[in-house]
């Protein structure tokens, strides 16, 4: 199966279930499918980077298989793990027959006592996959060798059952905040994309796309002020998720006028930190 | 086998991304063939995002892979498809109608114009006229002709419309400080479109080998300190806190993979118990996180006063990895700054208390190196003691004054550490009032000109 028959094909198919992609991504997504690479999408949190991945799976219909990384993922989280209950309820089941133990000893272990992962699972499934390695960041340095076998052959080996090897390469995405770098190794087996702040035009579909019945006005006020925020030195800037949620406020809170009263009063909802907070009305001149 | 110059031209791009500092390899150099022949041909920006999504793994390489790009892939030929301005065949050949004072006026007033709308297709349009009509240096015979962008800039001088686009932006309703950075952005915008599109015309004449080699400016990551322009200074600022955290992350990782302390024999045999006397898990007694007190002594004088700030940001974005940091700001007197790095404080207002408690540092104005040493041993000669490292941060130019050298070996000798950081490369030490060997006989020397050095130096101190 081919994912995608063009970039402009991504673009259709991703706006068609919400998700807006510029060129770049588009470009970029299209080709993680036509040349069947791992796609590592890295940048600032809240910028779309896992919406990207649920939409692919989306727009192609294929299922979303999850692994979502922290400190101390180890190969039983990600890969695959043996059942080890099932397998002392096997061996004492079979003591009372006559089988060896050699036997017992291939029983336990096949399929049935086998419990996959997420890694695993993805590369075992026959129908459309969209494999998710989420904030690959986080992980310690040894996962990343765990990652290079299925990123690169898209195989697995469990020493007792020999190599698995996809059927269907699933399409990965790993999505990473940059807060550590990745080694080269892995890094040399993905396709990149770094995704930014959108411009003040995509992101103003997106808002209006996001929450309906949003007024006009008020979506070019909030995009603007949007930007604005973003251009000063915060400690976090606001993402494309905080303007969603303002947007959502301001229609909770039934505001029609993006003026500057309603702007300090909203703060909270996309700035997350006192400082910030300070200083987007010092310098914005709020409440002066 | 009949080889096309395009197979050329792309093994040349990829010379001289590596030529950069791009480690590309084999692997994605097929990836990037790979990528060019499942994508269409027709657009430009395809083909840029192609060549970007294989060879790209690091978003600080992103504007040196751009320049080189527009280097190996121009966007225009020449002048381009759009001739300069409508009475572009009248003029043709004569080149002192297109430039001259009248024409500079109203080329000025084009640009005041599009800057202050902030449009960006006419900017792009008039970064190459500009090119075109001031930067032209007319050479001796066919092919000796050059391009200069400084030329250009020098006549067009677009950060002397600075004031005009805050006065047009603050009128549209902006505030202050705010107009005066996105005016300085646009300026700076501009000019670097100006210097792209002199490099793009020098590379068409002379082979874009020969200015990969010689006119892309390093990643920002590796931009020397004391060669930073204004604009750079911003994007260092912005990388400051992020690179801390980068840092602290892999120091809580490379700590904690490190963690386990001694065998706690006590708690292994009791678990062993359960398990019939066999110690299946051992336990292991917690290890002590050991951290120093850091004692930040560093040059603020005009020559260093970039690498000075950065190292202090850095060093107080990280204050969490050591017990205790104390900082002193010194020209020729010391002057202690602790107290302006409040915890979850503003970046750029620390900048600017920075800034203004210069003059604190300073009696007489030039930088003495000997007589800081010896105030700083009166005045606060309790900062440094057994449990502290001490950090002096500057270019080690003394004016040809006495250095105090005795005065630096008692404050090594009471520190537990210490470390001197010089923004200069090493090639420069020891020429001129530069007093480097003296100084990096008492306290070891290291060079640190970029964000990448100081990145690896405090991660190695600590």
């Amino acid at each position: 199966m081919t994912w995608f028959s063009s970039p402009s094909d991504v673009t259709t198919r991703l706006a068609e279930v919400g998700y807006l992609a510029d060129a770049a991504t588009s470009t970029t997504a299209f080709l993680a499918g036509a040349l069947e690479k791992p796609l590592l999408v890295e940048g600032p949190a809240g910028v779309g980077k896992t919406e990207l991945a649920k939409a692919v799976a989306a727009a192609t219909g294929a299922e979303l298989v999850r692994l979502q990384c922290y400190e101390g993922l180890d190969e039983a989280r990600a890969l695959y793990e043996w059942n080890y209950k099932k397998q002392l309820l096997r061996i004492q089941a079979s003591q009372g027959d006559d089988q060896t133990w050699s036997e017992t000893h291939d029983d336990i272990f096949t399929d049935e006592f086998l419990l996959t992962r997420p890694l695993l699972t993805a590369i075992r499934r026959e129908e459309p996959t969209v494999l998710l390695i989420d904030e690959v960041d986080k992980t310690d340095v040894e996962v990343e060798g765990l990652l290079l076998e299925v990123l690169s052959d898209f195989q697995v080996t469990i020493p007792e059952l020999g190599t698995v090897v996809a059927v269907r390469r699933p399409f990965v995405v790993l999505t990473s905040n940059a807060t550590r770098e990745l080694s080269e190794a892995v890094k040399r087996r993905c396709l990149y994309l770094h995704l930014e702040y959108p411009d003040a035009e995509r992101e103003r579909e997106i808002v209006t796309s996001q929450v309906p019945g949003l007024e006009d006005k008020v979506a070019g006020q909030l995009v603007a002020t949007v930007a604005r925020l973003r251009e000063l030195e915060l400690k976090k800037a606001p993402s494309i998720a905080e303007s969603v949620d303002w947007a959502r406020t301001l229609i909770a809170l039934e505001i029609g006028d993006l003026d500057e009263k309603a702007i300090a009063d909203t703060l909270g909802v996309i700035l997350k930190h006192s400082s910030d907070q300070e200083r987007a009305i010092k310098e914005l001149r709020l409440r002066a | 086998m009949v080889r096309s110059g395009l197979l050329d031209r792309h093994i040349a791009f990829l010379e001289a991304l590596r030529g950069a500092g791009l480690s590309v390899s084999l692997a994605e150099d097929l990836d990037a063939i790979a990528a060019l022949t499942a994508v269409d041909w027709s657009e430009r920006g395809t083909i840029h995002d192609a060549y970007a999504a294989t060879l790209v793994k690091k978003h600080a390489q992103r504007p040196t892979f751009d320049t080189l790009f527009d280097l190996y892939f121009p966007r225009l030929v020449g002048e381009g498809a759009t001739s300069l301005g409508d009475e572009a065949g009248e003029d043709a050949d004569d080149e002192t109608v297109r430039d001259n004072a009248q024409a500079l006026a109203d080329f000025r007033a084009e640009l005041l114009e599009a800057m202050v709308a902030g449009d960006e297709e006419t900017l792009a349009r008039l970064a190459v006229e500009a090119v075109a009509r001031f930067g032209a240096m007319p050479g001796r015979g066919p092919g000796l002709s050059s391009w200069s962008a400084y030329t250009a800039l020098q006549r067009v001088s677009p950060a002397d419309l600075t004031e005009q686009i805050v006065a047009a932006l603050l009128a549209e309703g902006r505030v202050d400080g705010e107009a005066q950075r996105s005016a300085g952005r646009r300026v700076g915008g501009f000019t670097r479109r100006v210097e792209d599109d002199a490099r793009r015309r020098i590379a068409e004449e002379k082979g874009p080998d020969h200015v990969a080699n010689v006119a892309v400016r390093p990643t920002i990551d590796r931009l020397d300190f004391m060669a930073a322009r204004r604009s750079d200074v911003e994007e260092m600022r912005r990388e400051i806190y992020p690179l801390a955290r980068r840092l602290a992350t892999r120091l809580t990782q490379e700590h904690h993979a490190r963690r386990r302390g001694p065998l706690d024999f006590r708690r292994t045999v009791r678990a062993s118990i359960s398990t019939g006397g066999v110690p299946l898990v051992t336990h292991h007694k917690p290890k002590r996180p050991h951290r120093t007190e850091l004692v930040v002594l560093c040059d603020v004088s005009g020559s260093v006063a970039n690498f000075a700030q950065f190292t202090l940001l850095l060093v107080f974005a990280l204050r969490d990895q050591f017990q205790k940091v104390r900082a002193f700001t010194f020209i020729d007197h010391v002057h202690e700054v602790t107290e302006h790095f409040r915890p979850g404080a503003d970046v750029a207002d620390v900048m600017a208390d920075l800034a203004a408690s210069t003059s604190h540092a300073a009696l007489w104005g030039r930088t003495n190196y000997g007589r800081a040493f010896t105030k700083f041993q009166e005045n606060h000669a309790d900062a440094v003691g057994p449990k502290s490292s001490l950090l002096i941060l500057g270019d080690a130019r003394s004016n040809y004054s006495d250095l105090a050298l005795d005065v630096l070996r008692d404050l090594a000798g009471a520190a537990r550490h210490s470390w001197w950081l010089n923004p200069e490369h090493t090639r420069h030490w020891d020429t001129g009032d530069s007093a480097a060997t003296a100084y990096g006989d008492v306290v070891p020397m290291v060079e640190c000109r970029n964000l990448t050095q100081l990145g690896e130096f405090v991660h190695d101190i600590l």
